[in-house]
């Protein structure tokens, strides 16, 4: 009885039409290729991509040097040298950040206490001459002030969870 | 109390201690910890912070560690729910007021409020009410203030009044509107004053040169030996990379204590002054160029080289640089036919070295200065020249030892004391009176003197106190040392030693002035400290009788010697001037023909020998900025080009030995002179100079401390004198003066000053704005510009 089922099975290729049924079932169905660029894929709001150095609404820097993010980052991505500044303030004079050695953990944003270092949703970056890796403090407060609005939605976004 | 052995019981651990000793100290031996933040060993007991409660056996309320007394079957817990409930409770009443901006504060990482809340405090705070906020103070360009941070431990306070012997810092107000501060708005200018920052245990105070630099946990701490005074204090260098960021005190109860002077502390910034020499570099028909090494050396060894008469080569070495850097440069020197050494370049008086045998010192242990019963100091301003031995000469004071001073200018000192002011011709008078009423007899010039001499109410009483007490000593300060008449107070103060049981104490002016003698750098005494054959000439006839070529080591012309313009003027007329130097400056450019650059303080090893003889060897713990060398490797390169023998070191440590091998049985020796006909050099006539060189003015890198320059002790260069002595010249304050000595002549404002004696005016040396005048004690004539 079960060689003759599997007789005819194998004659009438039921297998494959069982198979070419799900590929049909696709065939008609919505799309979810994302044609990037054109388009462009959902990000998380927790995403940790390109850093940035934020400012406060008025526009002064909130970075306070206190070394925190330097010395929790795991790959020692992260250099700042600080002195006081001419109002007597703690702040940085050289904060770099070598996006080769990051590993894009994310500890710096979480160790800031002032949230002026953040991992913002940009993954969209590359370097085409030697030291470009390198983010001093001039590129990150650009990025920082480029992106402000959806830096601080994210932020907002986040708080209950922190 | 007496002085039986009680036993108690802490956490269910047996100890025995003294009765009468604080719990705390018993703990703290055991290496039981308990928490505090006013209690500070070298520190009276305050009680004040209620840190260290503990809970005792049938007392119904915790104790206070540092308060309570221990006592025979003491039952202590420091960690019962009791004890815990209490610390903790303090802790929270701590937090009230204390920001929370220990992301900005320096003391962040390193704070003893910080770490014992992560042991003893609450999670999270209860308290949401306003905080108090408490104006910042300016207290000088050392120290920095945050006095919201302060939790009013009175470290700082209590330091002042027992340990620096000021009370420059104090609480005003009472419950939350206290305050500390300086009572009125000034400076802290205690030479100590560094040290509340180490005692601060919050960041109230904390470092100003050091202020937002660097984090605690950023830093590698290395041991090193402080060079500007003879104490050689026990250092800790903190560094970031190839950079000195700032230093720390070593406890060495039998040197420093706990404490460094500012002196110490602050200097490192000298290292990164903007006038480093970074490379060797030649003098060309006037013009200066930078070369490599090869040809530097090669053109310093052949200009050496050159002079072949005896003694026609002098080498003036700095006493703060390392004893191989001393004993290289003479071996050198002498290698080269030449006895012109000498590195007693502020000395004013070297008749006495044709009777010294042996190297002076300061003729007792550093630790014993505290339980001295009397002493007698001659030309020394102690706190102005070696602030730790200062404080422990206080130690000695408040213990009840008479201390008398024979000074050319009134000093400002911190404690019970007797001073007898005198012009510098009239020193060596007074203090021949006060030899007279201990019964010195003398012999030839110095009976003469003895006596002239009129034993007043302050020669009997000083002569009494330096014989009635068991530990006594007759010091003679860095003045005395550049006296004119050097050899004569010594004389003096040798026999009066000798008549009163007491010991005659030679103050070395900088780290290894000791070490010199012991390495050979002074014209009569070889590496070993065995007396030379035949000695060549001492530091000031080098200048005199200026010589054809001179090296330098680690001295800058103008402000390192004795006789400022003379030594510019010597080192100017000379055929080849070699220096080995840290740093470039007009007069050094002006005077040599080869400069080559030398590592310094922290860049190099090397040996210190501190005043007590104590050999203290350092490693370096940075690298030397530019082209700069080890000065010991400039030397041994310089030896072999110059073929000598015995140059083959490859390590600081072989150098070191071999002279530590000589000086197997040379002792250190303070011995009377006998056979000396000294007559006195300094006139009695007319207006006197008198010259000190100021606290932040001794050596090349503390003068280019920016932060210690801008204190009070960096020294001014003016014209002090007696407002009753301006009158009789004609002298107005503030206005200049244009001052006359020995055929040299400069203009300075005139400061009134009543710690002037009348008869003499006070310029300092050591400082550019007074190098065109001469020596620090002479004959002057002032007018009015």
């Amino acid at each position: 009885m079960k060689v003759l089922r599997n007789y005819l099975k194998s004659l009438f290729l039921l297998e494959l039409f069982r198979g070419l049924s799900v590929t049909g079932r696709y065939l008609f169905r919505k799309k979810f290729t994302v044609m990037y660029p054109e388009e462009k894929a959902p990000v998380s709001p927790r995403f940790r991509g390109l850093h940035a150095l934020r400012r406060y609404p008025n526009g002064e820097e909130r970075c306070i040097a206190c070394k925190l993010c330097e010395a929790t980052c795991p790959a020692l991505a992260i250099t700042i040298e600080a002195e006081p500044r001419e109002d007597g303030s703690r702040r940085t004079t050289r904060y770099d950040i070598d996006l080769f050695k990051c590993i894009y953990c994310g500890y710096c944003q979480e160790a800031c206490p002032v949230d002026a270092i953040v991992e913002t949703r940009i993954y969209e970056y590359h370097f085409e001459n030697r030291g470009e890796n390198i983010m001093t403090k001039e590129k990150l407060l650009a990025v920082g002030d480029k992106h402000e609005a959806q830096i601080a939605a994210d932020i907002e976004a986040q708080a209950k969870y922190r | 109390m007496t002085d039986s052995t009680v036993t108690i019981e802490v956490d269910g651990r047996t100890l025995e201690a003294k009765a009468g000793t604080m719990l705390i100290d018993v703990t703290d031996a055991a290496g039981i910890t308990i928490p505090r933040f006013c209690y500070h060993k070298k520190l009276s007991v305050a009680a004040n912070c209620r840190m260290c409660l503990v809970e005792v056996e049938k007392v119904p309320k915790p104790l206070p560690a540092c308060a309570t007394p221990v006592t025979d079957g003491m039952k202590v817990y420091t960690r019962s729910p009791k004890a815990l409930a209490a610390q903790k409770g303090t802790m929270e009443f701590l937090l009230i007021n204390h920001p929370l901006d220990c992301p900005i504060c320096d003391q962040g990482g390193e704070c003893e409020l910080q770490d014992v809340a992560i042991g003893y405090g609450r999670d999270v705070s209860r308290y949401s009410e306003g905080k108090r906020v408490v104006a910042d103070k300016n207290i000088g360009p050392l120290i920095a203030t945050d006095m919201t941070r302060c939790i009013h431990c009175t470290r700082c306070v209590r330091f002042g009044e027992e340990i620096a012997g000021i009370r420059e810092m104090g609480a005003t107000g009472r419950g939350e509107h206290m305050v500390i501060g300086t009572y009125i708005e000034k400076s802290v200018d205690s030479e100590l004053s560094g040290n509340v920052i180490d005692l601060c245990p919050v960041g109230a105070l904390t470092s100003k040169p050091f202020r937002f630099n660097a984090r605690a946990w950023e830093l590698t701490q290395v041991e090193g030996v402080a060079p500007h005074d003879s104490i050689g204090s026990n250092l800790n260098l903190h560094l970031r990379g190839n950079q000195v960021m700032r230093v720390h005190p070593r406890d060495n109860e039998s040197i420093n204590e706990s404490w460094i002077s500012d002196r110490d502390r602050f200097s490192y910034e000298g290292l990164y002054s903007s006038d480093r020499l970074t490379s060797p570099m030649i003098k060309k028909s006037g013009e200066w160029m930078e070369v490599n090494w090869e040809m530097a050396l090669e053109m310093a060894a052949a200009g050496l080289g050159e002079i072949k008469e005896q003694d026609q080569v002098g080498a003036l070495l700095s006493p703060t640089a390392t004893l191989e850097e001393l004993y290289l440069a003479q071996k050198l020197i002498r290698g080269l036919g030449s006895n012109s050494i000498d590195s007693r370049l502020r000395q004013g008086d070297f008749r006495l070295d044709a009777g010294l045998k042996q190297a002076s010192w300061l003729g007792l242990k550093i630790s014993d200065i505290d339980s001295l019963d009397a002493a007698l100091v001659v030309g020394g301003n102690l706190r102005k020249e070696q602030p730790i031995l200062a404080h422990r000469l206080r130690k000695a004071a408040l213990a009840g030892a008479a201390v008398h001073f024979i000074t050319p200018l009134q000093l400002e000192l911190n404690y019970e004391s007797r001073q007898s002011i005198a012009t510098p011709a009239e020193m060596v008078k007074r203090l021949a009176a006060v030899a007279k009423a201990a019964g010195v007899k003398g012999s030839g010039s110095l009976a003469a003197l003895l006596n002239a001499a009129e034993a007043d109410e302050f020669a009997e009483t000083a002569a009494a106190s330096l014989k009635q007490g068991d530990a006594s000593a007759v010091v003679l300060g860095a003045m005395a040392q550049s006296h004119p008449d050097y050899s004569l107070l010594y004389a003096l103060a040798a026999g009066l030693a000798g008549a009163c049981g007491a010991k005659v104490s030679v103050l070395p002016e900088a780290g290894n002035s000791v070490g010199a003698q012991l390495a050979g750098a002074v014209p009569h005494l070889l590496p070993g400290g065995k007396s030379a054959q035949s000695a060549g000439p001492d530091a000031l006839s080098m200048l005199k009788l200026p010589r054809k070529g001179y090296l330098l080591l680690g001295v800058e012309p103008g402000v390192d010697f004795h006789n400022p313009a003379l030594s510019q003027s010597a080192l100017q007329s000379a055929d080849m001037v070699v220096a080995l130097s840290a740093y470039r400056t007009p007069e050094l450019e002006a005077c040599c023909d080869i400069l080559l650059p030398m590592a310094i303080f922290s860049e190099t090893s090397g040996t210190y020998v501190n005043a007590e003889g104590v050999w203290q060897r350092t490693r370096g713990a940075v690298k030397p900025q530019g082209e700069a060398r080890p000065g010991w490797k400039i030397l041994r390169v310089l030896g072999n080009l110059l073929n000598q023998q015995g140059f083959d070191y490859t390590d600081p440590d072989e150098i070191g030995e071999e002279l530590h091998a000589l000086c197997n049985g040379a002792s250190l020796d303070n011995r009377p002179v006998e056979g000396l006909d000294l007559e006195p050099k300094l006139g009695r006539d007319g207006l006197q100079r008198g010259g000190d060189t100021p606290l932040y003015a001794s050596d090349p890198l503390v003068r280019r401390a920016a932060a210690l320059q801008q204190t009070k002790d960096a020294g001014q260069g003016v014209m002090r004198l007696h407002p009753k002595e301006a009158e009789r010249q004609g002298l107005n304050s503030a206005e200049n003066a244009v001052i006359r000595q020995n055929g040299y002549q400069a203009t300075l404002p005139v400061t009134l000053d009543e710690a002037i004696p009348e008869g003499c005016v006070w310029i300092s040396t050591g400082l550019r704005s007074t190098s065109m005048l001469g020596q620090p004690f002479g004959e002057v004539t002032v007018e009015k510009a």
